[in-house]
């Protein structure tokens, strides 16, 4: 039963103005809020397209990319893996990670959260919210938090709460609240509207620093251009490296931040594959799953319309995933444009391939992926029996593991 | 059943304050609800919302979260509601308002939602996660069909965008008297006061004040204020819930008179 939804702003497809005026990407995107919340979002549009210009702003956040979060980081040649999926004769493509676990707390989510606690600071407001799932935006934010002596609170599902209770330690550790969220399956989800529930009610004081290209215009422009740092950096380093473009770019996606950080300098270089991992879960023959883009319909979730799991009714469903980063049933609108235009491709792989892959990635390479991460790397076992010649893949190595094997080794019954 | 703008006019013309009660369709259960929708309508409601359970409501506070989370645990279905509403509207003589958050509406189709809900019996309807922006499509739509469609002003609009917004308000305005979400509070903000003010010379349209509005002093207090509706929610939902149905629905009937004594 799926319908296209009408929509009055739908632009023809095209690569230019994402998003256009209204926060549109095609017909994906938009503010559906809460008019409480209407100011406060062209505020924050207003305060980015300022400061973004500034050259105080722009100092201030790359003199703390290279000190604080120690970018750049590198692109490394992961050459056992590599040899891993040699064929044979010994060819085959190469594999790159851009190294954002190498990033200060451990993950791609720094770059939003600090150019975001910025804004935050020159908008003169002192309270800053956030929704986390695996926890690691969540400890970005407490993070950016406790450098500049700003309150931080974060929304929390229960479950999650269980499942990366380090990250909670963390959080707190560094002068955090964090509120545990009952609601629904106690994930992302829950979270989110939860934190979206505190900006309603403390907008005037309060700055909500989403973490992920989702939301409301303009969260999806924001958070991807903070991220954008991540293309930006693997280009230069393409160049010096071999003089040349990466072929593939690999990322996993839950709502889609380190995929839009990475793809985004290159959306317009036709001849770079963009290929985004979502979770699968338990598969998606199933209903414990959380390929939203594969499987999901259009609708509308969290202030942006995108792609969906939904049932017939339009109510949201539960998604699933060991990796509580991906364990969301909403996406970022621009993917859903990005897959809409054939510009980029999206699977999905299993809750099993991705445990296998994490262990594979520590034995060959001596790198932890995060869990989430490590939805990227599995699809490799596919992508690469099906790729001739000697393709460069720079898969987008998100975050580290350490905040997983207390996970892993629970379902792996490794302790 | 009468639009809401004819309900408004009629009791202007009364020199009335409209009370319009709040309640979550399929909690405790459907069948609560049609009893519910009668006492209401007995018991001096003017109009009544009903709430369309949805899975992620942003914009309601705990209590009525917590009624929808019900709902949709017993599996109530849009489709349910709307025979709900198909059955019990031509019993009632308050017009009903649907208040649903958009995914349900884009899930359905604008249109055919518009005209389901028409034929059901609805005449209003209250969509909070859709500001003027996203509205185009919903209100041509719906003025076509003959659904009001109305829209909120929060204590945090700027004063330009007020008046484009109660330029396009179908049968009332609807009031956010908050900052926040859904929910009981004690006290109405002075705020309040200087939005109606300022609504009262921006526009004809009635205004509905709702959001955090529980006792019957406040309601008093916002009918002096200029309020032409007072709209309260999570307190009905609150008692409608509590107890065994009879003792819920027998507490939604005293309060609902005692608040429309208060505007009177």
């Amino acid at each position: 039963m799926t319908k296209t939804p009408i929509s009055p702003t739908a632009q023809p497809l095209s690569l230019n103005a994402r998003p256009d005026r209204l926060g549109r990407f095609g017909r994906f995107g938009g503010k559906y809020v809460p008019e409480t919340l209407m100011p406060a979002l062209s505020e924050l549009e207003a305060a980015y397209q300022r400061y973004r210009q500034e050259d105080g702003f722009k100092a201030e956040l790359d003199g703390l990319l290279r000190d604080y979060v120690g970018r750049a980081n590198p692109l490394y040649f992961a050459e056992r893996l590599t040899q891993h999926y040699a064929r044979p004769d010994g060819s085959g493509p190469q594999i790159y990670l851009k190294r954002e676990d190498l990033n200060h707390t451990g993950a791609h989510k720094i770059n939003n959260a600090l150019g975001q606690v910025l804004l935050a600071k020159r908008m003169g407001k002192q309270r800053v919210i956030a929704e986390t799932g695996a926890g690691q935006h969540g400890v970005a934010t407490a993070t950016v938090c406790a450098r500049f002596g700003l309150d931080c609170v974060i929304y929390m599902g229960v479950q999650d709460m269980q499942r990366q209770a380090l990250n909670v330690f963390r959080m707190r550790l560094m002068g955090a609240a964090v509120r545990p969220v009952e609601a629904g399956t106690g994930t992302l989800k829950d979270a989110t509207s939860e934190a979206i529930r505190d900006w309603v009610t403390n907008v005037e004081t309060t700055h909500y620093i989403l973490g992920s290209v989702a939301g409301p215009h303009p969260y999806p422009m924001i958070v991807r251009d903070f991220h954008a740092i991540i293309g930006q950096e693997t280009r230069a380093q393409c160049l010096e490296k071999w003089n040349g473009q990466p072929d593939i770019l690999m990322a996993c996606v839950g709502g889609g931040s380190n995929a839009m950080g990475l793809f985004h300098e290159f959306v317009n270089d036709a001849d770079v594959r963009m290929i985004g991992i979502e979770a699968a879960g338990e598969g998606v023959t199933t209903d414990k799953h959380a390929a939203t883009l594969t499987q999901g319909r259009i609708g509308v979730l969290h202030g942006a319309m995108s792609y969906l799991l939904q049932d017939g009714d339009g109510q949201v469903v539960e998604a699933h995933s060991v990796s509580a980063g991906l364990d969301y049933p909403g996406v970022g609108p621009e993917h859903s444009y990005l897959m809409e235009l054939g510009r980029a491709e999206y699977y999905s792989v299993t809750d099993a391939e991705a445990l296998e892959a994490f262990q594979l990635i520590s034995r060959l390479e001596g790198i932890i992926p995060a869990l989430e991460t490590a939805h990227a790397f599995a699809y490799l076992e596919t992508l690469c029996p099906k790729l001739s010649g000697q393709p460069r893949i720079v898969i987008n190595c998100s975050g580290r593991g350490d905040k997983d094997v207390q996970t892993v080794a629970k379902v792996l019954k490794l302790d | 059943m009468i639009s809401v703008s004819e309900q408004f006019k009629r009791l202007r013309d009364l020199k009335q304050c409209a009370l319009i009660p709040f309640i979550t369709a399929g909690d405790p259960e459907l069948e609560t609800t049609a009893e519910a929708l009668r006492v209401l309508d007995r018991s001096g409601a003017d109009l009544i919302e009903l709430g369309v359970p949805y899975s992620d409501p942003l914009a309601d506070g705990p209590v009525i979260q917590a009624a929808a989370t019900r709902a949709l645990q017993r599996g109530v279905r849009l489709d349910d509601v709307l025979t709900l509403v198909e059955q019990i509207s031509p019993q009632l003589s308050a017009p009903l308002i649907l208040f649903t958050y958009y995914n349900p509406i884009l899930n359905r189709g604008i249109e055919a939602f518009l005209q389901d809900i028409y034929n059901a019996g609805a005449r209003g309807l209250v969509v909070p996660d859709l500001p003027l922006e996203e509205m185009e499509s919903l209100l041509s739509l719906a003025q076509a069909i003959g659904i009001e469609v109305t829209l909120l002003v929060a204590p945090t609009t700027p004063a330009a965008r007020i008046r484009e917004i109660a330029a396009r308000s179908q049968g009332f305005i609807y009031l956010v008297s908050v900052t926040g979400v859904t929910g009981v509070r004690s006290g109405i903000a002075d705020r309040v006061k200087d939005l109606l003010a300022e609504l009262r010379s921006t526009t004809e349209n009635p205004v509905g004040v709702g959001f955090g509005v529980s006792a019957p002093e406040q309601a008093q207090q916002l009918r002096q204020w200029g309020a032409d509706a007072v709209i309260v929610g999570s307190a009905f939902v609150k008692r409608l819930a509590e107890g065994s149905s009879e003792e819920g629905l027998a507490a939604i009937g005293k309060f609902c008179r005692e608040l429309k004594a208060a505007i009177d």
